[in-house]
């Protein structure tokens, strides 16, 4: 800890001049910012500041972000597998489906299976819930690989199948009840307004986290220092930092400033007009967790730089010894594991299993990577991108709810974007590569 | 259970053929009969794979036709558009006498339905309307279904904020009951006793679409809601959902319709005020019998209890079947207990005691 200075001092230049007339590409190029993800941020500021105009100043206030913050969870926790899926040049389709079928199994498991065995409300019940969903999820995802990568039938085609099959389960596991309520410990994972973890506690996540970028950072730069590679310049480096700590901090400061509603204060006896925050709830937790893992495992980890290559070129990733095959199997078990934690958020959240869930959901999920960058050519995505589309894409829709524009025309306005997003991207990718 | 019906329907066809030619040519089969035997009556699913048709309906026409001494067959299209026409034709020439068509399109199924009636064939659009005067309209009244749902809101909150979910922009069902709760409500509207704060269509009836627009509309307006007229149990569930997450289930008037086991739940628990509920056992019954008057010659006209329903699109004048639906609260609870739909233990779980009569 003592010789952090030790990078600042070496030998390497601090790169460029720091005078004016440089373009904003190189500001980038010299800070490492990925601009795709800041031309992200960008839009989706855009819309959101869009909407908060016209919806009539609704949009940004703490109660809607906060719904929006839920509202994006199950479609952005799936977002980070499919991520890896297509980096690898495969496709899942069968999501949506599949988190019907894995939903409808944990609803089944609390509302009929367990309670005859150890009684309705047992403490134990989310627990055995969700591990068998997680477990059900990765085996089903698991074998599905196998399918693509030992038996060699694409991946478009066995999760085709997979959409039509899980489907079909869903519905016959319950001859198409719904199945309903769940149990009380279990509904926490949807969020609502027990499924929180509180003003103070959220913002002891905020500075955990904070903490956290800063210590990334340094370790990075050491890292760096020690392998003789080219430092940002330091001033970059500490703006860096200390705009993701505000970015963070007041993403908090906002969520805090949504209330519990004063009929629930109430009733848990509060005094009258007491503002007690929601903070952060359970399925945000789950994403952003979600989100840091994930991000690890396909950058930090072998298992990653394998996909990306795989992705990259599947010839030389197999030539080069990778052994491939374990790798997609991997890969789609992990996208089922997630499918199974999207599941429970969403059973959890309407309080009830359907056979309906998730129906057409595949697409906001392929959408949602999609838009944060992933490109259908293998080896290009990145999770946060795919978490931020996800973030684009429910804020269109709920701005829209808001400003009371009708379902079909939605889907034209999302359409488009979707399709705008990829061309813009390409479009971009094509002149910085000449 | 797929599987069954397709030996049960290879079944039928090889006993139709072995009972060999009398029929074969299709033209003018049932017209002379005089009872009910030896007619045969085909239905055609749209999709079979909905837990209502195999639990509810098809046993109810099977009665209606075992008591009258006619057969039963029946096909399912998959969903399939295409594939109904094809069935159409194949229930034909199995020698079907009258048909039942749960049509998957109201208008793609139009050419069969007439190439039916050519052959001397009467068709019953059972449930779902087939845009033909020619055929038997029988289903349940929804635009009475949405009278139903808005008149249990409605008295129970007169005045205040309404918020209206809707169904699926593509199915007409949607916005005939629709109609029904603005005629209910249009006058209240006008005078400015009860004011829309918000509506939406649902894609696919989906609760957690349903769900996620609530939650929309109560931030629109700071919970400040008395009212959703909810057009299904389904997205009933999903504003409940959202109405808990604010401490307003109970609070605010929620209405459905179809009677799912999970809504008379809610509907006992006070959660939701109203389901509109349609025994789909009626409605297979009067199919059933009306098939068999027809495929017995009964001209369209003379057939008992028919009224005169004007499509949307073409104006057609139909003859028509429309059987009333029930509006099931807190009080008529034992409605659905006695016709054996729901079981006590079910409707009652968690429900206090001492709140609901039929729990006790």
């Amino acid at each position: 800890m003592a010789k952090t200075d030790v990078s600042a001092a070496g030998p390497l230049p601090e790169t460029a001049p720091t005078g004016a007339g440089r373009s904003i590409g190189d500001v980038f190029r010299a800070a490492e910012i990925d601009a795709r993800l800041v031309g992200m941020i960008l839009a989706l500021a855009a819309i959101w500041i869009g909407f908060h105009i016209l919806s009539g100043g609704i949009f940004l206030t703490p109660r809607n972000l906060w719904n929006l913050s839920v509202q994006t969870a199950v479609v952005a926790i799936m977002a980070t597998g499919m991520v890896l899926v297509i980096v690898e040049r495969h496709i899942d389709l069968s999501v949506g489906s599949l988190m019907a079928a894995v939903g409808m199994v944990m609803g089944l498991l609390q509302s009929d299976w367990l309670p005859s065995a150890i009684g309705f409300d047992h403490p134990a019940t989310w627990v055995i819930a969700l591990v068998a969903g997680l477990v059900l999820g990765a085996v089903i995802g698991g074998f599905q690989g196998v399918v693509v990568a030992y038996v060699g039938v694409p991946s478009f085609i066995v999760t085709l199948g997979g959409l039509l099959v899980w489907r079909g389960v869903a519905w016959w596991l319950a001859s198409g009840q719904t199945i309903a309520p769940m149990d009380s410990n279990f509904r926490l994972l949807g969020g609502g307004s027990e499924g929180t973890i509180g003003g103070t506690w959220s913002w002891i996540v905020g500075v955990i986290a904070c903490v956290g970028v800063v210590a990334l950072q340094m370790q990075r730069r050491r890292e760096r220092a020690r392998y003789g590679f080219r430092l940002r310049p330091m001033g970059i480096e500490v703006g860096i930092a200390a705009g993701a700590c505000v970015a963070i901090l007041a993403a908090i400061a906002v969520l805090n400033r949504y209330y519990l509603p004063p009929l629930l204060a109430e009733r848990r006896g509060a005094p009258p007009g007491a503002q007690i925050s929601l903070g952060l709830a359970y399925p945000v937790l789950i994403t952003i967790g979600v989100t840091i893992l994930m991000t690890v495992l396909a950058t930090r980890r072998r298992f990653g730089r394998y996909v990306y290559s795989i992705g990259g070129n599947p010839e030389a990733a197999e030539l080069g010894g990778i052994k491939t095959k374990r790798t997609v199997v991997k890969t789609f078990a992990l996208m089922g594991t997630l499918v199974g934690l999207a599941g429970a958020v969403q059973i959890a959240r309407l309080n009830a299993a359907v056979s309906s869930l998730g129906t057409g959901m595949e697409l906001s999920v392929i959408a949602a990577a999609v838009i944060g960058g992933t490109s259908f050519s293998g080896g290009i995505g990145t999770i946060p991108g795919a978490v931020l589309g996800a973030l684009v894409m429910q804020s269109l829709v709920s701005g829209m709810v808001l400003m009371g524009i009708e379902a079909p025309l939605q889907d034209i306005v999302v359409g488009i974007v979707l399709v705008s997003a990829v061309a813009i991207d390409t479009t971009i990718r094509r002149r910085t590569a000449v | 259970m797929r599987g069954a019906r397709v030996w049960a329907i290879l079944g039928v066809m090889i006993l139709v053929l072995a009972a060999c030619g009398d029929d074969g040519d299709g033209g003018g089969g049932g017209g002379g009969g005089g009872g009910g035997e030896d007619l045969t009556i085909g239905v055609s699913w749209n999709n079979y794979n909905e837990e209502r048709w195999a639990k509810w309906d098809e046993p109810a026409i099977k009665e209606a036709l075992d008591a009258a001494g006619a057969k039963y067959i029946s096909s399912d299209a998959g969903s399939s558009a295409e594939q109904q026409l094809s069935d159409v034709e194949n229930l034909i020439s199995q020698g079907a006498d009258a048909l039942l068509i749960l049509a998957q399109d109201t208008e793609a199924i139009v050419p069969a339905v007439q190439s039916a009636l050519e052959q001397g064939v009467p068709v019953v659009a059972y449930d779902r309307l087939i845009e033909d005067p020619g055929a038997l309209y029988v289903t349940f009244d929804n635009v009475e279904v949405g009278r139903l749902q808005a008149q249990a809101v409605y008295e129970q909150v007169p005045k205040g904020n309404y918020v209206f979910i809707k169904g699926n922009s593509a199915d007409p069902n949607a916005d005939f009951v629709h109609s029904g709760q603005l005629e209910v409500l249009q006058d209240a509207i006008d005078s400015g006793d009860i004011v829309n704060v918000g509506e939406s269509y649902t894609d696919n009836w989906d609760p957690a679409v349903a769900q996620t627009n609530m939650e929309q509309f109560l931030t629109e307006n700071d919970n400040d809601v008395q009212a959703v007229v909810a057009s299904n149990d389904g997205m009933a569930g999903g504003v409940v959902a959202a109405l808990e997450a604010q401490g307003l289930a109970g609070e605010v008037a929620v209405s459905g319709q179809d009677g799912d086991l999970a809504a008379l739940n809610r509907v006992a628990l006070g959660t939701q005020t109203v389901s509109v509920w349609k025994d789909a056992r009626l409605l297979g019954n009067a199919a059933g019998e009306a098939a068999v008057q027809l495929a017995q010659g009964t001209p369209l006209e003379e057939i008992p209890d028919t009224v005169i329903f004007t499509t949307p699109v073409n104006s057609y004048d139909m003859t028509s079947i429309l059987l009333t639906p029930e509006a099931i609260t807190q009080d008529n609870l034992d409605v659905v207990v006695d016709a054996g739909w729901i079981a006590t233990d079910e409707l009652c779980q968690g429900v206090k005691s001492g709140t609901v009569d039929v729990c006790g």
